[in-house]
């Protein structure tokens, strides 16, 4: 088991980490994920003992390491820029963490440590466990080669059998395929949980890109401006999120937020529904949310009436930009490409919005609210009271 | 070699060539002179090549007028400890201020610039008083103290260690190495290039020096090269520069060839990239 708890840290009277918690079951891979800034790497470091915490408490396999430095936690973190030893070979690289810890500190001496009891024996099982690591990552061939004349990519699997070829209390990984070109991204992705799932250490992974977290994880940690939104399952964080800046972070592409204000019988009507807000709070402000793919092109003169604004092909689905009739937003909605094969920018389109699938988030807390949809009166479709 | 010879590669040559020339002359007139006889030296006309073939007699010479064995050997042991102990002070100290933080870095920073200001010989008077106050001088330790903390080196490798990426050192730490593991076997090993470089300008000036041998030094059991060559040629020389030009000759080989040997990898040291990731 795995645990960051309550970890708190400023940098001058800038919060980076507000009290944030993060625990791992055995084996678990979670993915943090965030925006450039919100503190994910600083927490990933804090993890690793290269930085210190204000306060809070971190549990290695169940114990508490907070105070311990970086080289007595037992760590193992793949760095985005990898961070692999120039001077070493690769396999000598992926020999250093086992070196370090299985040699006593005479054995490791140079010459002299050859000669010392058990070093041969214990040199020779690392050279073989190297060479083993070598070949479940395919990089056996490359073991007598440095960094320097090895490619992106093959750099990542040494610094990635660097951290995997002993077994530390939690694999820490930072960006580690940021620097790969877009289709070896894909493929390393998959390669990277296989081996998670193989050396059953619990993972934290901290990423920018959502795809990444979303298909790799067990869980999903979204951190926003320091603090942890949301931790949950990838289908919950995506159907269910909990956070308005968390429904908005995860999802390509993204939600549509359209802000609204309630009534005086804290009711929202969007299109043919009608969504009623919790009875609590004062705050009358609400901002509607709803994906891209819950969207449907209706009859004429159902619906939300809206103008195309622009279309965009991938190929598999079609994305539209409409503006809508009325408000002046500008949604977003993701048809198949037969569905949208008579459109054209500048088209004028009929929208409905599945109504099981529209969320309410408060407008200033941004906290989800519990609302409860009902059909509106037939008279009041097509309008949204702003 | 295969480049055509035009005009302006020709003047670019000969400039260079001439250049060279002038910074080679003196040397080139030493090695003349270890050849020559004694009436060759003072003939009236100038030449380069000796007359009759003076060398074999003239290094005899000096050997038998000279120990040159022990004027050698106490300039390796000179430059050599002088460089030993500048590395291991200035490495660790520069590795501490480049990458860690720590209260008094900045007043130590100040510390090393003002130290690049003072030049031995501001200190060579109270290091003197010091050194016979202690009975210390005519010995390695008053000939190499002085030098074991170069602010120079830490300056040069606090400029190099700056360059190197803070990850390999924070992966250095999780795989399980103390400070001083860092410094023995990520910081030391990458900073090749600049220790090379570092060593040619100290085992240059530690060789050549005879402003502090001179100083600290009256018995010739430890005289390094160049104050040997002092006092072979104001007690025992008197004008026989032939020999004096041979003992000159034998004493800058050492450093000459070095140079040679260690100019190849200091190029190769410079060229060794890949330290980003």
């Amino acid at each position: 088991m795995f645990a960051l708890r309550n970890i708190v840290k400023s940098f001058g009277s800038n919060a980076i980490l507000q009290s944030v918690t993060v625990e791992a079951e055995a084996g678990e891979f979670i993915a943090l994920v965030g925006p450039s800034g919100c503190g994910k790497s600083t927490l990933l470091r804090i993890a690793a003992g290269l930085d210190h915490c204000d306060s809070g408490e971190i549990l290695l396999a169940g114990k508490p390491v907070t105070g311990l430095s970086a080289s007595d936690r037992n760590v193992a973190m793949v760095f985005q820029s990898y961070a692999l030893y120039p001077h070493l070979t690769a396999g000598q690289n992926i020999a250093v963490p086992l070196a370090m810890r299985e040699l006593s500190t005479a054995q490791r001496l140079p010459i002299i440590g050859r000669f010392m009891g058990g070093s041969a024996a214990i040199r020779s099982n690392i050279q073989e466990r190297v060479k083993d690591m070598g070949v479940s990552l395919k990089i056996d061939h490359l073991l007598d080669r440095k960094p320097g004349q090895m490619s992106g990519g093959q750099r990542q699997r040494v610094a990635l059998a660097r951290a995997m070829v002993r077994r530390p209390a939690v694999f820490l990984m930072d960006e580690p395929l940021s620097n790969l070109d877009a289709n070896l991204r894909v493929h390393a992705r998959g390669e990277i949980v296989d081996l998670h799932r193989k050396a059953g250490v619990p993972t934290l992974y901290v990423t920018h890109d959502q795809s990444e977290a979303l298909s790799m994880a067990d869980r999903v940690a979204v951190m926003i401006g320091g603090k942890m939104l949301q931790l949950d399952t990838p289908q919950t964080i995506y159907e269910n999120p909990t956070h308005v800046e968390v429904a908005r972070f995860i999802g390509q592409p993204r939600i549509n937020l359209l802000e609204s204000r309630l009534n005086a019988n804290r009711l929202v009507r969007f299109g043919s529904v009608e969504l009623v807000a919790p009875a609590a709070g004062e705050n009358d402000t609400v901002t509607l949310g709803f994906r891209p793919e819950f969207v449907r092109l209706a009859a004429p003169g159902a619906g939300l009436s809206a103008q195309v604004e622009r279309l965009e092909f991938l190929g598999s689905e079609i994305i539209l930009f409409a503006r809508l009739h009325g408000m002046g937003e500008t949604i977003v909605v993701k048809l198949a490409p037969a569905e949208a094969r008579t459109l054209t920018a500048g088209a004028s389109v009929n929208l409905s919005v599945d109504p099981a699938h529209i969320m309410l988030f408060d407008g200033k807390t941004g906290a989800r609210l519990k609302a409860d949809v009902v059909e509106a009166p037939a008279h009041m479709k097509a309008t949204l009271h702003g | 070699m295969t480049q055509t010879l035009n005009l302006g590669r020709i003047v670019r040559l000969s400039l260079l060539s001439f250049g060279a020339l002038v910074f080679l002359a003196p040397y080139i007139f030493m090695i003349s002179a270890a050849g020559k006889a004694q009436a060759d030296i003072f003939a009236s006309s100038l030449s380069l090549v000796p007359q009759q073939w003076y060398y074999v007699e003239n290094i005899q010479k000096a050997m038998s007028r000279v120990d040159i064995p022990t004027l050698l050997w106490n300039g390796v042991v000179v430059c050599g400890i002088i460089l030993i102990i500048q590395v291991m002070v200035a490495v660790p100290c520069a590795y501490a201020m480049a990458k860690l933080q720590f209260r008094g870095s900045r007043f130590m920073m100040a510390l090393v610039m003002l130290g690049l200001l003072v030049p031995i010989h501001a200190t060579a008077l109270p290091l003197y008083v010091a050194f016979d106050t202690l009975s210390m001088l005519n010995s390695y330790a008053a000939l190499v103290a002085p030098f074991s903390i170069s602010v120079f080196a830490i300056f040069l490798f606090l400029q190099f260690f700056r360059a190197l990426p803070d990850d390999l050192i924070h992966a250095a730490r999780l795989d399980g190495m103390s400070e001083l593991g860092v410094v023995a076997r990520v910081i030391l090993p990458n900073a090749w290039p600049a220790v090379t470089a570092f060593a040619i300008f100290s085992v240059v000036a530690h060789w050549n020096d005879l402003f502090w041998p001179l100083i600290v030094v009256t018995n010739s059991d430890y005289a390094t090269p160049p104050l040997g060559l002092l006092f072979f040629r104001a007690a025992e020389a008197g004008d026989d520069y032939g020999a004096l030009m041979a003992a000159t000759l034998i004493i800058t080989l050492p450093l000459v060839l070095a140079f040679l040997m260690a100019q190849k990898r200091f190029v190769e040291g410079i060229a060794m990239t890949g330290l980003k990731g």
